[in-house]
């Protein structure tokens, strides 16, 4: 089917499809906001985010076209690298590019009654506008070669991403000061990132992330480097929430509009964390950000507390939302655990919970928001009795939610094996002992919203019999499904996590 | 030591004006001071970017004299985009040759035009951010940050007290 | 009919009846139906299964891969055909009981209560027919989950409390050991597979450590062995229905526990490297100690149902001491017990179950005298009770006799010490109950009234009877059943045989 696609495709479009995958939406968001109505700019979403989907899938078969993956180099505007910006697209941000065009494209179409319900009507092509320009922003993220580009791809959807939260005041104000919190964190973070990168260019003389990558070689021993790095770890960590930097986000995921968590959850700390790993293992090289710095007693213990406090902290929530906040904030963790190991199986199991974990919280949100559309309410008692009143929705959420757990024929699962695997394969049993602990916690905080949903008599008797709206529960099902289609079939999955771990590490690393 | 100091003061700068604008960030509860803060940080990585292109005696990256008309006289647009790339990658060594050719030393003109990228990014978020300060201003009548917590607070406090007496008004009928 | 297809059909029937009960939920007939002759149809298929592995073959099937090295595959064997015998047997007896006993109660939603049944028995299915540790895993978890709602099935505060106990103790354990115990297998190993002689044996320089680490991790990993600390999520259960507690907390989800500590300890470690690891004692004395315990517990238990589930406990601990016993007698022993305390303990729920629909009765207290007017039920009763205890001739006295021929081969002198007063406890906290009943002593109040007219409802009473009868045929049984299991279990020494082994 992917082959089928890229087959079709016109060999001009093909041959621009870096450039294309980013400029469309860019494009068509100030086409959105100029667009007489709302409907007219979330067609228009749809088409843009869509067109991206299917850059992206041309992309990954470009990659998969040699064993091992190939490389994609892409010169912006004609200006051959290092000095122009490169697009550089390889097995390990091809995933990435899937993963956030693919949920772009299902929150795109998921989104309309979601969106009609929570915003003024005057500001949904705005709206529209701004989420386009996020999703932009995140794909340029992981597709940009170049570190100074990274930034300002990574201030464009931030910026965008403000916004978006900001507009959650119309249910709640307390999504303002959120955004405001968020604002400042997120800036901070991003001027942390782009300090480091200055010092890398200092250093170095080139912004070209395969220049820097050859160059910082000869100097890594100076300081420069190394306050580089740490501004550049420090400042990627704020925007993927990385434990204990992660306080902007469970206010801005509980309140901003529901779509906009959706989407935020299930790819905004993704591509922070893709960043990270492009920033680690290639720019600085394992040795160098591993060995030379012992980056694996900074980043192992962050995981973990992560894991552990954020679950626990999910565990005495009583809003849905914020619950699964909380528990974002701990997926991230063992993403970062599995990074922290430093070794290919070790990225490549983070890869796969960082796609896994995308699609079980974006199926976990899509099923939040439709219920909040249809019933209000997002506390664990406005939750009760739903499975009886609306099954197909809440069938859909306690699949994503047994996937979060870890429960066997999900994807959940073949993630936290994957970890446990790489774990137990470094020497790291406490690690792995501590990973399925929090799972148990991961089990109580589901089980809770679980057992009210289905177990719970509805606080109001009177609860209509309704369900989301079918344009809500499609893409809601696709998501659901896909976490047991890799629940029992991994094996592409993993094959392209695999590769994108090989090209952090060269062949025969895993 | 003082040498060292001193021959470093653009970076003192630097660090110095970072330091309060973070400062300013995290101790004043006042938004809208937050959001100077903010700025006055983000104006302080732009001073750092545009030191670090600095060179010793160098002018303002544009070609003038016979730099400027040796280009010219080639006559063809190529050689000016060559020379152009040139300044753009001047770290690299393939092109100080002919950066040594010229008769000026210009400073390196990278790090300008990406602090102008920067800028543009933090009006960008100044302005978000000053916009959402409006709303929240509207929405809570304050823009001090303790103040709006409290009375989150306040409200979250009533929610749950509501809910309580609920379930209690529901336990008790249901005992009923 | 050829090896995939049966296994195949074994698997797929449950799920058809699954659906088929869910399109006739509105006709209860039809769906009964549904269920009586699925029931039927799966004991048939399983047969069919028990057929091949006696004649020596070992069908197998092989799915897909999740990832290199999981892999969906089914191997049937002598001790996973017996699993799937017990459970698809007692599932068709049982069902005609949950047929009288849901409607005697009226209870809601019996479409889900039978839905949810079927899915179980899938699980249970899959767990005796896995051929490696992953599917086992999977199976297992999908066992854990349908019987959630069939604990929580009254609703109500205590029966939410309870399943929400049940459902964390044993999604806790499988996950936060079970797990890790068969993910470290697999690094160690480099395959799940269940191999004769055992998976970890095979392996070169496995150090001690690990491989006690390893046991203890999968003796309490198997939360549903019910091992002390790990048992109070069956007590617990007891707030399901009966048909629930009899077939899946006697049946099914229990078995499951100990049919995988079995597999585990002949497939994963093999008979020698567990006699070399150090933690098998522990295991052990643990086993001695929970059995023991919660004898003592059950004692002081008025509540049937509850009193019952300590019995339970103590009695799966039986299993899990024959497997740590490691050699042909004791896993032998265990093997027959899975089958032997089925059969009992089924009995005893039914007859729980039988009461507390006719009187509404729980506690042991309000039975004094009922006898006379259940006298069918408390005979069943009566008979159950002295085959848990071990009384020739019935179906429980084989495994003590194994368990205790077991120990004696390994050499410890405790474990037949433990065996001996464990039944004496058995007698005090079973017998007493029917005795009471069929037998009270003169001038007692009398017995509580029927809430319904005409007492139980026939198939309340039918069905234990049944089962009760089973206890006495699967006694003279032992012979061909103990020569299907030995290629599983392995053939004591002959020269260590004794006179008076079985016949």
């Amino acid at each position: 089917m992917i082959e089928l696609i890229s087959a079709l495709m016109p060999a001009t479009v093909a041959a621009h499809a870096p450039a294309l995958l980013v400029a469309v939406p860019m494009v068509m968001a100030p086409f959105a906001a100029i667009l007489p109505n709302g409907r007219l700019a979330w067609l228009c979403t749809i088409f843009a985010t869509g067109f991206s989907l299917l850059m992206a899938i041309v992309l990954l078969t470009q990659v998969r076209s040699i064993e091992g993956g190939a490389v994609v180099s892409y010169a912006m505007g004609g200006w051959e690298p290092p000095a122009g910006i490169e697009f550089r697209i390889d097995a390990l941000n091809s995933i990435v590019l899937l993963l956030v065009s693919g949920i772009g494209f299902l929150a795109a179409i998921f989104g309309w009654p979601s969106i009609k319900a929570e915003i003024l009507n005057a500001k949904i092509a705005m709206f529209f506008s701004a989420y386009l320009m996020c999703f932009c922003g995140l794909l340029g993220v992981a597709a940009t070669g170049d570190a100074f580009n990274l930034f300002v791809f990574l201030e464009i959807s931030s910026i965008a991403t403000y916004v978006l939260v900001a507009l959650g005041y119309g249910r709640d104000r307390r999504a303002l000061p959120a955004a405001a919190n968020y604002v400042l964190m997120g800036t901070i973070g991003a001027s942390f990132f782009v300090i480091g990168v200055g010092f890398l260019y200092a250093a170095t003389g080139t912004l070209n992330i395969a220049e820097l990558a050859e160059r910082l070689k000869d100097v890594a021993d100076s300081r420069v480097v190394l306050a580089g790095y740490a501004f550049i770890f420090v400042g990627l960590g704020l925007k993927a929430a990385m434990f204990p930097l992660h306080q902007w986000l469970p206010n801005a995921y509980a309140y901003s509009p529901n779509f906009v968590t959706m989407f935020l959850a299930a790819t905004a700390t993704k591509v922070a964390i893709y960043a990270l790993i492009r920033f680690l293992f290639t720019v600085f090289g394992t040795d160098f950000a591993f060995e030379d710095t012992s980056l694996v007693w900074v980043l192992m213990p962050m995981g973990i507390a992560a894991m552990v406090a954020c679950s626990f902290q999910a565990v005495f929530q009583t809003d849905v939302k914020r619950t699964l906040a909380y528990s974002s904030v701990a997926q991230v963790g063992y993403i970062l655990l599995g990074i922290s190991v430093g070794t290919a199986a070790g990225v490549s199991a983070g890869m796969l919970h960082l796609v896994n974990h995308g699609i079980i919280k974006g199926a976990l949100f899509m099923a939040v928001a439709g219920m909040v559309l249809v019933y209000k309410g997002t506390s664990l008692n406005d939750f009760r009795g739903l499975g009886q009143a609306a099954p197909w929705t809440m069938t859909a959420f306690a699949i994503a939610g047994l996937s979060l757990i870890g429960v066997p024929l999900t994807a959940g699962f073949q993630s936290k094996y994957a970890l446990v695997s790489a774990l137990l394969d470094q020497g790291w049993w406490w690690a792995a002992m501590i990973l399925v602990f929090t799972s148990v916690l991961a089990v109580i905080y589901i089980g809770r919203i679980l057992e009210a949903v289905f177990f719970r008599a509805p606080t109001n008797p009177n609860k209509r019999h309704k369900e989301a709206p079918l344009i809500m529960l499609v893409p809601l099902w696709i998501m659901a499904l896909a976490s047991i289609w890799i629940g029992l079939d991994a094996t592409f999955l993993k094959s392209l996590t695999n590769d994108a771990a090989i090209s952090l590490f060269g062949q025969g690393a895993l | 030591m003082l040498e060292f100091v001193l021959e470093r003061g653009n970076y003192w700068a630097v660090i110095g004006l970072m330091m309060i604008g973070l400062y300013i960030v995290f101790a004043s509860t006042n938004l809208l001071k937050r959001l100077v803060g903010l700025a006055t940080f983000q104006t302080s990585i732009l001073l750092f970017y545009v030191s670090l292109s600095r060179i010793n005696g160098g002018t303002a990256p544009i070609l003038y004299g016979k730099d400027y008309y040796a280009e010219a006289k080639d006559d063809h647009g190529a050689a000016l985009d060559a020379s152009a790339d040139a300044m753009l990658t001047a770290g690299d060594v393939g092109y100080v040759k002919s950066l040594e050719d010229f008769e000026h030393i210009y400073s390196n003109p990278l790090p300008h035009v990406l602090m102008l990228t920067a800028i543009v990014v933090g009006v960008a978020t100044l302005a978000v951010g000053l916009a959402i300060t409006v709303r929240i201003r509207e929405a809570y009548g304050t823009v001090e940050a303790d103040e709006i917590r409290a009375m989150d607070l306040e409200v979250a406090i009533s929610e749950a007290v509501d809910e309580l007496e609920e379930r209690e008004a529901a336990k008790g009928s249901g005992s009923a | 009919m050829s090896e995939t297809f049966a296994i195949v059909a074994a698997l797929v029937l449950p799920l058809l009846i699954f659906v088929g009960i869910y399109l006739a939920g509105r006709l209860p007939n039809v769906r009964e139906a549904v269920t009586l002759i699925g029931a039927g149809l799966l004991f048939l298929v399983v047969l069919q299964l028990v057929g091949m592995v006696g004649a020596g073959e070992r069908p197998e099937l092989v799915l897909w891969s999740a990832l290199p090295g999981l892999t969906f595959a089914f191997k049937v064997e002598p001790l996973g055909a017996l699993f799937a015998v017990v459970a698809s047997g007692l599932w068709i007896v049982n069902s005609f009981y949950s047929i009288g006993y849901m409607r005697g109660n009226r209870e809601r939603n019996q479409t889900r209560f039978y839905m949810c049944f079927a899915i179980a028995i899938f699980g249970a299915m899959g767990v005796a027919m896995a051929g490696n540790l992953f599917t086992l895993f999977v199976f297992y978890e999908i066992l854990t989950l349908s019987t959630y709602p069939l604990v929580a099935h009254k609703g109500d505060e205590a029966a939410q409390r309870g399943a929400r106990i049940y459902l964390l103790t044993l999604l806790g354990t499988s996950i936060g050991f079970l797990l890790v115990a068969i993910i470290w297998t697999a690094s160690v190993a480099g395959s799940l597979d269940f191999v004769p002689g055992g998976l970890l044996a095979g392996v070169e320089d496995l150090s001690p450590v690990i491989a006690s680490t390893l046991l203890v991790l999968f003796a309490f990993g198997v939360g549903k062995a019910a091992l002390m600390p790990f048992h109070f999520w069956l007590p617990n259960a007891m707030v399901a229905p009966t048909p629930v507690s009899a077939l899946l907390h006697a049946v099914a989800v229990v078995k499951a526990g100990v049919f995988t500590i079995l597999k585990v300890a002949i497939y994963i470690f093999g008979e020698d490297l567990l006699n070399e690891t150090a933690s098998r004692e522990f295991i052990l004395a643990i086993a001695c100690f929970t059995i023991i315990v919660s004898s003592l517990i059950a004692l002081t238990k008025d509540n049937l149902k509850a009193r019952l589930a300590y019995s339970t406990v103590s009695q799966l601990a039986y299993i899990t001491c024959g497997a740590m016993l490691a050699d042909a007698a004791g896993f032998m022993g265990g093997a027959l017990q899975i089958s032997a305390h089925a059969v009992g303990k089924i009995t005893l729920f039914m007859c729980a179950g039988a009461i507390y629909v006719a009187t509404g009765a729980t506690n042991i207290s309000q039975m004094r005298g009922l006898g006379r007017k259940m006298p069918l039920v408390f005979t069943a009763f009566f008979i159950a009770s002295l085959s848990i205890i071990g009384i020739p001739p019935l179906a429980g006295d084989w495994p003590k006799y194994e368990l205790m021929q077991g120990a004696a081969d390994a050499g410890l002198d405790y474990v037949p010490i433990v065996l001996i007063f464990s039944s004496l406890l058995n007698i005090a906290y079973l017998l007493p109950i029917p005795i009471l009943a069929l037998m009270p002593p003169p001038g007692g109040p009398a017995p509580v009234a029927f809430k319904r007219p005409g007492g139980a409802p026939m198939l309340t009473v039918a069905a234990p009877c049944v089962t009760a009868l089973l206890c006495f045929l699967l006694f003279f049984a032992i012979g061909p059943l103990s020569a299907f299991l030995e290629p599983a279990t392995g053939v004591r020494p002959v020269e260590e045989l004794m006179a008076g082994g079985p016949p």
